[in-house]
């Protein structure tokens, strides 16, 4: 094992007093001493400032990178507005998933990030794939996410044109005199904006946002308690190469041109999905007692019929109790069907739960 | 009254063939926000090393092993209803059962407060 990298905002996060672990290569702050629940709590209520520096940002430029870029995912690129962004994945000939993305087009390239896991099989999966098309991995930015439903106060404050972006518009926009790129967007189901910046003023800005009386920074745990409360999926958790689009209910991603026409990595598995149902499905999956359900979790019929497992789960803060998605064989994807989730050799109650189980509060 | 340790990172408060169990301060403090424990019933005999319990913080799901042979005689019941007493008061209210002692020599092999300070460093 190589040594873990650190992003630009790492001694930020250590004066902070974030409890630093190694995540996907990373060493990334999983809390703050105000802790997971109470951060959590403070990016539902006000806003919460992340560090994920470690996901890759990568530009592509030249003619038809847009056209040439569908040719691995099913979304959309053309014709996608210049300053917009869209959420997609790579797939593989078997239709299952390389990793989720978010692509935005930034006029003259296409701006891309992709996950801390995936990345460098990412970005050799474009340059292998995308002939004539230049791929730019940005070494010397850090990303910062700002989310929560006072991100908007937070950002606003220091770069007023963020305000005038809606959800899933991106922007390039001066903060405090640093030339930023702003996406509102993230992965909290609350308001928010991803923010990427010169790594050399990433802990100054991030500083500056942290100054606001309604912000406080937020750890890993966090991250994923809130993503998990707002049906968002974690690739290598709820998605990976064995799950397809269609499976994980992420059509609502492969536009009406997409579906006519294919032209993408397991077009023929994903499509025939698409028609004729998937055998399994991604589902909320709600335990009626206190005992979380995590990654593995056989889920059962009342009767022990075994129909699916938990891809992952935990306590919801915001919730009040245990949350957990799962896929299940689609006949008993049905909200309100009574399972029983065997946790460590016991059978503990739930039922199926529509997603998201809180109200996501985008800035539509 | 004495005070032992685990290198599993719990504690027993031992008083003739009798202890109170529960899990360090500084185990608390690792795992983080506990939202829930599973705890064995009254009654339940386990060996030196079982699993008796589980502990799940916001975090991550973390064992609890009986420490000596023992035979649970009482299981706090008031952490069901509010397992955050584990953080709040580890060595305290947040103690997770009563035990017989049925092998007092293994007791010997525990560690004390200053060797379980040394472990935690």
């Amino acid at each position: 094992m190589s040594t873990p990298r650190r992003t630009p905002l790492y001694d930020l996060h250590v004066e902070l007093g974030g409890k630093m672990v190694d995540f996907a290569g990373w060493e990334m702050p999983v809390q703050y001493p105000m802790g997971i629940m109470g951060e959590h709590k403070q990016c539902r209520e006000k806003a919460a400032v992340f560090d994920v520096s470690h996901m890759g940002q990568v530009e592509l430029r030249g003619a038809d990178a847009a056209a040439k870029l569908e040719t691995l995912v099913p979304t959309s690129i053309t014709p996608l507005a210049e300053g917009k962004a869209r959420y997609t994945f790579f797939t593989n000939e078997q239709g299952g998933i390389l990793d989720d993305l978010i692509v935005a087009n930034a006029g003259d390239h296409l701006f891309v990030v992709v996950n801390a896991g995936c990345r460098d099989q990412d970005i050799a999966h474009m340059r292998a794939n995308l002939d004539g098309v230049e791929v730019i991995e940005l070494m010397d930015r850090a990303l910062v996410a700002v989310q929560g439903p006072k991100a908007v106060d937070v950002v606003s404050a220091l770069c007023p044109a963020a305000a005038d972006l809606t959800f899933m518009q991106t922007t390039l926009a001066d903060i405090n005199g640093v030339p930023c790129r702003i996406s509102r967007l993230g992965y909290t189901g609350e308001d928010g904006f991803e923010i990427s910046i010169p790594e050399d003023k990433a802990a100054e800005l991030t500083r500056a946002f942290l100054d606001h009386p309604d912000c406080a920074p937020a750890g890993l745990g966090a991250r994923d308690s809130l993503r998990l409360e707002a049906g968002l999926c974690l690739y290598g958790s709820d998605i990976d190469t064995t799950t397809t689009p269609i499976e994980a209910q992420l059509n609502w991603a492969i536009q009406k041109r997409r579906r006519e026409e294919g032209g993408f990595p397991g077009a023929d598995v994903i499509l025939k999905q698409l028609t004729d149902g998937p055998a399994r499905k991604l589902v909320g999956i709600k335990p009626e007692g206190r005992a979380p359900a995590r990654h593995g979790v056989e889920v059962q019929l009342t009767d022990g019929a075994k129909i699916g497992e938990i891809t992952s789960g935990g306590f919801g803060p915001t919730v009040g109790g245990p949350v957990a998605m799962g896929y299940v064989a689609s006949d008993h994807a049905v909200t309100g069907t009574e399972v029983n989730l065997i946790i460590r050799g016991k059978s503990h109650p739930a039922k199926i739960h529509n997603l998201p189980f809180v109200q996501q509060n985008y800035k539509r | 009254m004495t005070l032992y340790f685990t290198d599993e990172h719990e504690w027993l408060n031992v008083e003739g063939d009798i202890a109170i169990v529960g899990i360090t301060a500084h185990a608390a403090e690792q795992l983080g926000e506990v939202v829930f424990i599973e705890q064995k019933d009254q009654g339940d005999e386990f060996e030196q090393g079982d699993e008796i319990g589980v502990i799940e913080s916001v975090k991550a799901a973390s064992e609890i092993y009986a420490p000596v042979d023992c035979e649970i005689t009482e299981v706090n019941e008031d952490l069901e209803g509010n397992p955050g007493k584990i953080n709040e008061s580890p060595e305290g209210d947040g103690w997770i059962y009563k035990i017989k002692i049925l092998d007092a020599g293994q007791l010997e092999n525990l560690l004390d407060a200053a060797a379980y300070k040394e472990l935690i460093g």
